[in-house]
């Protein structure tokens, strides 16, 4: 173990310095995207729909919407913009003639991941609160929950990245394992009320359903045994993948 | 002894890289590794900064085993790698506060080290301008200052001035010169051997993972071959009767250039022109240089091909 704390803070705060250049047009973005989906899906689509499990469509598909944020503010960082440092810009080479080691690179990038994933999040929150669909104080407790799904999808694709042989293969990832979960994980529709048997046991494994199944529970203030499960998975899932990740890590960087 | 070496090998695969390597970097010289392209120079710099592992062999730097105390000897090194690597987006006083946080160092230090090196490597013109506007010599410029934010004790430039105009490479030198004058140790890789007999005290040419020869750039010169080069277009039967109960030092056929090393080019000049009948075929006569004592080790140019 030769994590350090001090050389994982140097690797975020470099992307932090790139991030601070151009924040205020990143950022924008950030705000559009939940807007439109609220207009088109929400009000939209939500015209044709009188009510969805006890609240408005709108109401429904919200918390799940936070949590599609956090997973993508973490997928963009851990997929393109880590597989050029790796590759192409060389910058882990470099940070390797200095003290820091390949733990506090991963260290460094999964807290960098988690906190662009913050910034989509809570961009996102923002944005629902102005339309009053956050409860409070309830809903509050995704602002816990968004770190948590950056985290979780910043391993998942740090894995994934570490293991592509070329850059194209990103457009696999983000099209045959990103939309899939945005469409099926309780985002739009109940999973449960669709789906019977094994196929309810094997939906399990989707996992933005898990952040999704918190953030409603939040949003509604209604907490089962569920929350549990749902918590065991993420930290699970993720501590999992960080391990593997760093096996990843320190091949691809110290051959 | 800043870096010393023994018996170090680095396989990939069935490929051997690195072939038992012993170097001995005394405190403050100049010392180049020269080689041809994938002698194994770039894997022995990995080696000694503790990136790649060696498969065998040892390596200390500053007396301490670097795959044991990594991070302290890191602290106390800069390397300059053969690409740049660099913020684009920001400028070069920004990227040397990022590169000097990998150091943990912190202000005022920082911005002083900062401060001190964008005049060092004279940056200051361009020192807020977005790295991605600059020209190749400033980056290159710049990358070196990197790799000095910590005031390294060792520094490692892998092949500095490739691709760079006669002028930034002239300036670079300079540079290098003032940090090994101002007690810096310097490892330089470079294929350039014009480039490391001007810079380097001491040399180790490295053919196909092996060194090959070693030592004071003239001492090398003087004991392989010899002060003095004649150059010049002859066939093989020319050849034959020139040297016939005449037997300079050395001699160097590639194509239908001969060289000829000697410690007195006039006497071997008269005798060509005694056999070319008036023909005056032109001679070139010149220092011997490391590229002659590569490509007569060798038996092959730096650049591949003959």
């Amino acid at each position: 173990m030769s994590l350090s704390l001090p050389y994982a803070l140097a690797v975020w705060r470099r992307n932090a310095a790139m991030y601070k250049r151009t924040w205020k047009w990143n950022i924008l973005p950030n705000f559009f995207e939940p807007v439109f989906y609220l207009f088109s899906i929400g009000v939209g689509v939500g015209a044709y729909i009188s009510q969805m499990a006890g609240t408005s469509y709108l109401a429904f598909i919200a918390p799940g919407l936070v949590c599609v944020a956090a997973m993508n503010g973490a997928s963009f960082e851990v997929t393109y913009n880590i597989y050029v440092r790796l590759v192409f810009e060389k910058t882990y080479d470099a940070m390797l003639t200095t003290p820091i080691e390949p733990d506090d690179i991963l260290a460094g990038e999964l807290l960098w991941a988690a906190t662009r994933s913050c910034i989509y999040g809570g961009c996102f929150f923002v944005v629902l609160m102005l339309f009053g669909l956050t409860p409070l104080p309830s809903s509050l407790w995704v602002l816990l929950l968004i770190p948590l799904t950056g985290f979780l999808f910043a391993t998942i694709g740090m894995v994934f990245s570490l293991r592509i042989p070329n850059i194209d293969m990103f457009s696999f990832y983000f099209t045959l394992f990103l939309t899939p979960l945005f469409l099926f994980s309780d985002v739009f529709f109940p999973l449960k009320e669709r789906l019977t048997g094994g196929w309810l046991w094997l939906a399990e494994a989707l996992p933005l359903l898990h952040p999704v199944r918190l953030a409603r529970a939040s949003f509604r203030g209604e907490f089962s045994v569920t929350v549990l499960w749902d918590l065991a998975y993420i930290f699970g899932i993720s501590f999992i993948l960080l391990l593997w990740a760093r096996r990843g890590v320190r091949h691809r960087l110290t051959n | 002894m800043v870096v010393g070496t023994r018996e170090l090998s680095k396989k990939f695969g069935e490929r051997v890289a690195v072939d038992q390597v012993d170097l001995e970097i005394p405190s403050g010289v100049c010392f180049g590794v020269l080689g041809p392209n994938g002698a194994g120079k770039t894997t022995t710099l990995r080696m000694i900064y503790g990136v790649t592992q060696p498969t065998s062999g040892t390596i200390h730097v500053f007396g301490m085993d670097i795959t044991k105390n990594l991070r302290a000897v890191r602290s106390r090194l800069g390397v300059t790698l053969q690409q740049n690597v660099l913020i684009e987006a920001l400028s070069p006083k920004e990227n040397l506060q990022v590169f000097g946080r990998y150091h943990l160092l912190r202000e005022p230090e920082l911005s002083r080290r900062a401060e001190q090196l964008i005049d060092f490597l004279e940056l200051r013109s361009h020192a807020d301008v977005p790295v991605r506007q600059l020209s190749g010599g400033f980056q290159r410029r710049l990358s070196i200052a990197l790799s000095l934010i910590n005031a390294p004790e060792l520094l490692i430039l892998d092949e500095p001035t490739t691709g760079l105009d006669p002028a930034v490479r002239l300036a670079l030198w300079s540079r290098v010169r003032e940090l090994r004058e101002a007690g810096t140790t310097v490892l330089i890789t470079t294929h350039y051997m014009d480039e490391a007999q001007r810079l380097c005290d001491q040399v180790a040419i490295i053919a196909a993972g092996k060194v090959i020869a070693s030592g004071a750039p003239a001492e090398l010169i003087v004991s392989r071959l010899a002060p003095e080069t004649v150059e010049f277009d002859f066939t093989p039967n020319e050849e034959a009767l020139l040297f016939d109960g005449f037997e300079p030092k050395r001699r160097l056929r590639i194509g239908r250039r001969l060289m000829l090393y000697v410690d007195d080019a006039a006497h071997l000049i008269e005798r060509i022109r005694g056999h070319d009948k008036g023909d005056r075929r032109p001679v070139i006569v010149r220092p011997t240089n490391l590229e002659d004592v590569f490509l007569s080790l060798t038996g092959t140019s730096l650049e591949g091909n003959p």
